[in-house]
């Protein structure tokens, strides 16, 4: 479940590629229990997810559901799941509360804001050595903490910080982009989608603020935000991102394998949470396998899973957290995303 | 706080001129139909929507892929802005055609003319993210993701205010539309059509004895407020070359509300609404930060009407002399 049709789709259709990649290949083997992928499209928005979730629930009569996809989204339909005993796994909401409620059914095979915010915040100021830094967010449920997390680290590394929002849904940002002028930092942060992102660094540099270098959360970790800037624009911007994006040079043979099963079924390499996409899908293919069949029975197995993903080793915490707590940085070159490193090793080059 | 105000004016300055000229164009649609009309075209959002993308039509057919200078781009962008006219003002006079004059031919009320525009105005997006989009600008399963436009007019320096960068593309916006309103204002005020516009916003009934074809008169109304809102659509293409779907929403909502600040009905009150809107709204976002720009530019629509219910300007097209 998550936006596939919206605004932001870009972040999204990947892990719902990554998730179909791996029913599809277990479905191709015969078994006794075949799984059917159901889509739903919330189109991002809270309420249609919520409706969309009641649906699955009493119509469909779902087992379990990788998604949604984002914060906002999950806050809302995590409790509709809890009530029917559905186990969730998203693969790419990352808002630190979602933890915090207490919530069986729900899980996320990625590291929340918590981890996200603070590891780019001691790469802006240790491998990018910012000295002053212009901190933006999106008011969203996403942008907002994990700005907010990047300030307060940034605070304790002695980091001079400057901040503003923007409201996401506008096209014009001359208001905030003249305050990053006057403030004239060394870089600047943005918490929020790709969408709002590339426009936004694109009336950055037209307005001549062209040193600063331009970091970004995984909300904006799309070819979307390139496309929004114009490649020269978004030449360099660095992004962070809690998922694990396969790389045409990688060595390892399990993600190797599964980059070139994407792209022979996709006819594209593997973007943003294709991996942990297909991650959440195979914890309930496995479910499946040792022969749950039953929310409840699959909510158990989940509950002690430990299972070699291809992002990560994929094993909960009993609030629903991944264990593995890896930050990766990318950064934009000629016109493309490329993986620069972990967030504590990368460097600049 | 007074610091950043002095650092910040200047460029404030320009871009809230340069937005509030793409509210004002807007504005005159909303304006004008209510003089006309006494009615609200609540789908006037979509007509500039469809301008932008009557404007992208332009560069899209042409496969402009990079920037282009001299006459290559006068030509384009004059292509542009008539394409933008054409698209906003077939749609105005469709709408006027299919949404109001059924229902004010049956004498219906205001009311149901309103809720016939609501509908209209989600028809008309879901009609671009659902066909137009994804047929005719090929970006099939992505209706309803921003639509980019390549670079056309590279930004350059044009002179500087208080070593403040003016660049050429907001002045072309501000310029432009500052044009339209004169060429406007001269045909409301020294043509036939436009004396036709101003008898029948004063007393249809009369302007009926008088010879007046309402139908027509209330035709060109929405052709000429649609042709301002295509001009609107193209400057705003050319000057953040994006668009979506869904944009006509956040701007039909400040053009109305330069309208309304301006004086609903009037045409100068329009230019003067718009542009008081985009100033005030980039000063605002300097002392209180961007978030709280529309709590502003609201705050002051509420506070104006306080005052003065018939908004700035006041007189309306009903009261002017003919």
């Amino acid at each position: 479940m998550g936006d596939l049709t919206g605004p932001n789709s870009g972040i999204v259709i990947p892990p719902r590629n990554g998730a179909k990649l791996v029913i599809d290949e277990y479905n191709k083997t015969n078994p006794a229990v075949k799984i059917e992928l159901v889509e739903y499209d919330s189109q991002g928005d809270g309420s249609k997810a919520v409706a969309l979730a009641q649906q699955a629930i009493k119509d469909d009569k779902i087992v379990g559901l990788v998604g949604p996809a984002f914060s906002g989204e999950s806050a809302q339909v995590a409790p509709v799941l809890e009530e029917a005993k559905i186990p969730s796994i998203s693969a790419s909401a990352t808002n630190t509360k979602l933890a915090e409620n207490g919530w069986k059914f729900w899980h996320r095979v990625l590291p929340n804001d918590g981890v996200q915010g603070p590891s780019i915040a001691d790469f802006i100021a240790g491998g990018a050595a910012a000295k002053n830094v212009f901190v933006i967010d999106d008011k969203s449920e996403y942008g907002k903490p994990l700005a907010d997390a990047v300030r307060a680290q940034l605070g304790t590394k002695g980091v001079q910080v400057t901040n503003d929002s923007l409201d996401p849904t506008e096209s014009d940002f001359s208001s905030v982009v003249n305050k990053v002028a006057a403030a004239k930092p060394d870089a600047i942060f943005f918490g929020g989608y790709y969408a709002a992102g590339g426009n936004l660094l694109k009336q950055l540099r037209d307005k001549g603020v062209k040193d600063a270098k331009f970091f970004s959360g995984d909300g904006s970790l799309d070819k979307g935000l390139i496309e929004g800037a114009g490649a020269a624009n978004a030449e360099g911007a660095l992004v962070g991102c809690p998922c694990y994006i396969a790389t045409p040079d990688v060595t390892d043979a399990k993600v190797k394998g599964f980059a070139d099963a994407y792209k022979a079924a996709f006819s594209a390499d593997p973007a943003i949470y294709a991996a942990e996409g297909y991650d959440a899908a195979t914890v309930f293919v496995e479910a499946v396998k040792a022969g749950n069949t039953t929310p409840e029975k699959i909510n158990e197995f989940i509950a002690s899973a430990n299972i070699a993903g291809v992002s990560k080793q994929i094993k909960f915490q009993a609030n629903g957290e991944v264990e593995a707590k890896d930050i990766y940085i990318y950064q934009v070159k000629g016109g493309a995303i490329t993986l620069l490193g972990k967030a504590a090793e990368a460097k600049l080059g | 706080m007074f610091n950043d105000f002095i650092n910040q004016f200047w460029p404030a300055t320009i871009d809230g001129l340069a937005f509030g000229s793409i509210y004002a164009l807007i504005a005159l649609g909303y304006t004008m139909v209510y003089g006309v009309l006494r009615l609200i075209n609540f789908a006037h959002s979509e007509v500039f929507m469809i301008g932008t993308f009557g404007a992208m039509f332009v560069p899209f057919t042409l496969g402009i892929n990079s920037a282009l200078t001299g006459f290559a781009l006068v030509g384009v962008i004059v292509l542009m802005i008539l394409a933008g006219m054409l698209a906003s003002a077939g749609t105005a006079v469709a709408l006027e055609r299919i949404a109001y004059r059924p229902l004010r031919k049956r004498g219906a009320s205001r009311l149901a003319a309103l809720i016939s525009a609501i509908g209209a105005s989600i028809f008309l997006q879901e009609l671009f993210a659902l066909v137009i989009i994804p047929n005719v600008f090929d970006r099939p399963q992505q209706g309803r993701v921003q639509m980019g436009l390549p670079r056309l007019m590279e930004r350059t320096e044009l002179f500087s205010i208080f070593g403040h960068t003016v660049r050429v593309d907001q002045v072309l916006v501000i310029v432009a539309a500052l044009g339209m309103m004169v060429v406007l204002d001269r045909l409301v005020n020294a043509t036939k059509i436009g004396r036709g516009i101003r008898a029948t916003a004063q007393n249809p009934e009369s302007a009926v004895l008088m010879g007046v074809d309402i139908d027509k008169i209330i035709r060109m109304t929405f052709l000429i407020g649609g042709a301002m809102a295509g001009v609107a659509g193209a400057l705003y293409l050319i000057s953040y070359e994006n668009t979506n779907y869904f944009i006509g929403f956040l701007f039909g909502i400040k053009a109305f509300t330069a309208a309304v600040l301006g004086g609903i009905g009037n045409l100068r009150g329009a230019l003067v609404g718009g542009i008081v809107l985009g100033l005030v709204e980039n000063y605002g976002a300097i002392f209180f930060g961007s978030d709280w720009k529309h709590v502003i530019s609201f705050t002051i629509l509420v506070l104006v009407l306080m005052f003065r219910p018939t908004g700035i300007l006041g007189e309306s097209l009903q009261q002017a002399r003919a």
